[in-house]
């Protein structure tokens, strides 16, 4: 029955989310132009010239936006482009930029716009000056020509002018700005909670608190236990949230004194492996049973990686085989050869695309979120709960805000989306 | 001090590269790039560890164990002969004895272990989509009816298809959504208790 109703709000959510109503009526118009020969009269310039400062750049761009020529849409000869001219004096010489096809215009609030991005900030071009590099802080003047289909041309509009300049706050990520300022404000307040020694709950996870039941099954089968903190690089988060959970498994396992091989793929990772696992031993109290050579350096190639450890499950009859971290193709791969050898496999990434083949080869698999959530769950520290207890509200946010957003979006109001609208 | 000299690194890159993202001038990039070249730095020095790590276990295997001599020399010789092969600029050439080794040789051994994939999807496929449970026989159903879209099936094709596009683009979408919504809010918190020195396990330990 709870399964039923389960089932029942996910048909309900995806078919909302199928077939959104827009109530707004889209009303078409219909333009025609006059039928009058125009053949042989040059067309007209453009119209509302304007340049400006590329908004939230480095200060080596320049907006030029115009209207399109009122002969744009006359029915014989008529105008195939727009060709941009710069120059950094008034009257010198103007230089052509670039030609813009008619018809690549933009539709806005204002109508129907043609917008170019003169930008460069390249000031060589190996060792020859690049003739479109804009100088910060320097004037250029642009003016534009229109071209008909049979070369005819018009005037050139009147020259603009504008400045390019850097800018100190990117305006476009304003809201993502204010969101990450609301996360981090979450994150300190349950950091402070847990200091004081509120309890906070956290759900569980079957796929955590298998670890322990996991490692106990390699002491009791005395065989050592294999380690994989995927094919990412020393950077990834993914790999940092891996070897956070490496230092409580080797913390265990130097406590029940069974190996842990954790063959790497990226020597960066190594060391920091390496570091871990030996600070791990001797928080046990068990530094002599460290061994280097258990944290090897293999190959930096995807497959050769694979066939390595591979290699070490089939040799070495690992009874518990650990992938955590950043995972690519190879996933299946070693899963898939761990569950041939009989081990009991745990895995964790954030790898939405990795995360079927994990789900269908391994016996418990830490999805998304869960992975970098298995430090705090291990480790029980109120420190480290504070910041799981944060991401949970923010979920909840968001979920408010998707709700809100496709009901309001439904009925044609764009408020709630326009808040969250961000330029790269 | 061996602690808290890097715990204040970190706690000020991390801080300079958060307010760097939202600031595009010129002076933030630069120190964006200068960042990324560090990286590279550190990785390019790390290369020695790896090379000098994978030379002492291979080295240690060939000696310690004899079943295993074989395979160990033949990484030590395929190795020597990589390097030899490939130290100058002149080695990445067309028809040079590095390329042609790593055409001809690594690109096909590492084809063969690729194609294992094809196999091993059908077995994982076999075991996940037993029908143990509800939601195991849904995840069967679905499976099954996606995997019709790739078979001319005549009239029944057109509603198929447009079934699949719907499962693809509604709940399997929004299911990967949510785990990449998930994912980014897991990274930020994780990034946070890095900068603030609350997680520092990477560091070698409490």
């Amino acid at each position: 029955m709870k399964l039923n109703r389960k089932l029942l709000w996910m048909l309900c959510i995806c078919l909302l989310m199928a077939f959104p109503v827009n109530f707004e009526a889209n009303a078409q118009e219909e333009s025609a132009s006059d039928a009058v020969d125009t053949t042989g009269i040059p067309p007209a310039p453009p119209v509302n010239v304007q340049a400006m400062d590329k908004p939230n750049d480095n200060g080596h761009g320049i907006v030029i936006t115009w209207e399109p020529s009122p002969d744009e849409d006359r029915a014989e000869d008529g105008v195939i482009g727009y060709s941009l001219y710069r120059s950094d004096e008034k009257d010198g010489d103007y230089t052509e930029v670039r030609t813009i096809a008619a018809g690549m215009y933009s539709i806005d609030y204002e109508g129907e716009v043609y917008k170019y991005e003169d930008q460069d900030d390249r000031e060589k071009i190996g060792s020859n000056p690049n003739p479109d590099f804009l100088e910060k802080g320097k004037t250029y003047y642009y003016k534009i020509q229109t071209t008909t289909a049979t070369g005819l041309t018009s005037e050139f509009s009147e020259p603009v002018s504008a400045a390019p300049r850097g800018d100190w706050f990117h305006t476009g990520k304003t809201s993502y700005f204010i969101a990450i300022i609301i996360y981090f404000a979450l994150v300190l307040t349950y950091i402070r909670q847990a200091k004081k020694g509120v309890h906070l709950y956290i759900r569980p996870i079957g796929g955590i608190e298998a670890i322990d039941n996991a490692i106990g099954r390699a002491t009791e089968m005395g065989r050592p236990i294999l380690f994989v903190l995927g094919t990412g690089s020393a950077a990834d988060i993914a790999t940092i949230a891996g070897y956070t959970i490496l230092a409580r498994v080797a913390k265990k396992t130097a406590e029940y004194q069974i190996p842990v091989l954790v063959p790497v793929n990226e020597p960066v990772v190594m060391s920091v492996a390496q570091e871990t696992v030996r600070a791990a031993y001797a928080e046990a109290g068990r530094p002599d049973l460290y061994d280097e050579k258990n944290i090897p350096y293999v190959t930096a190639m995807q497959f050769p990686y694979v066939a390595a450890v591979n290699g070490i499950m089939m040799r070495e009859k690992t009874a518990t085989n650990f992938y955590m971290g950043l995972f690519h193709a190879e996933s299946l791969l070693l899963a898939e050869t761990g569950a041939t050898t009989g081990a009991i496999q745990i895995a964790g990434t954030d790898q939405p695309a990795q995360l079927p083949f994990f789900i269908a080869a391994t016996d418990f698999t830490l999805i998304g979120e869960e992975l970098y959530a298995a430090s705090a769950y291990l480790s029980k520290e109120p420190l480290l709960l504070g910041p799981l207890k944060a991401q949970d509200y923010a979920k909840a946010l968001i979920i408010f805000f998707v709700i809100i957003g496709t009901i309001t979006l439904s009925l044609g109001w764009d408020f709630v989306a326009n808040i969250f609208e961000t330029s790269i | 001090m061996k602690r808290t000299l890097p715990l204040v690194i970190v706690f000020c890159s991390g801080i300079l590269l958060i307010i760097q993202h939202f600031i595009p001038s010129e002076e933030s990039e630069f120190l964006y790039t200068y960042a990324l070249d560090w990286i590279i730095t550190v990785g390019v020095y790390a290369i020695m560890l790896g090379i000098w790590s994978l030379i002492r276990v291979t080295v240690n295997k060939a000696r310690r164990d004899p079943g295993e001599r074989f395979y160990a020399i033949t990484t030590l010789a395929g190795f020597s002969f990589m390097v030899l092969t490939g130290w100058r600029a002149e080695s990445l050439h067309a028809g040079s004895i590095f390329m042609t080794a790593f055409n001809y040789i690594l690109i096909p051994i590492q084809a063969t272990i690729f194609s294992l994939l094809a196999f091993y999807v059908a077995s994982a496929s076999y075991r996940a989509f037993r029908a143990r449970s509800a939601l195991a026989t849904v995840l069967l159903l679905t499976a099954f009816i996606v995997m019709l879209r790739l078979i001319p099936l005549g009239p029944i094709s057109k509603a198929n298809n447009w079934l699949v596009g719907w499962i693809l683009m509604v709940p399997n979408l929004a299911a990967s959504r949510a785990i990449i919504l998930g994912v980014g809010l897991g990274m930020i918190a994780t990034s946070m208790k890095i900068i603030l020195g609350i997680e520092r396990k990477y560091l070698g330990g409490d």
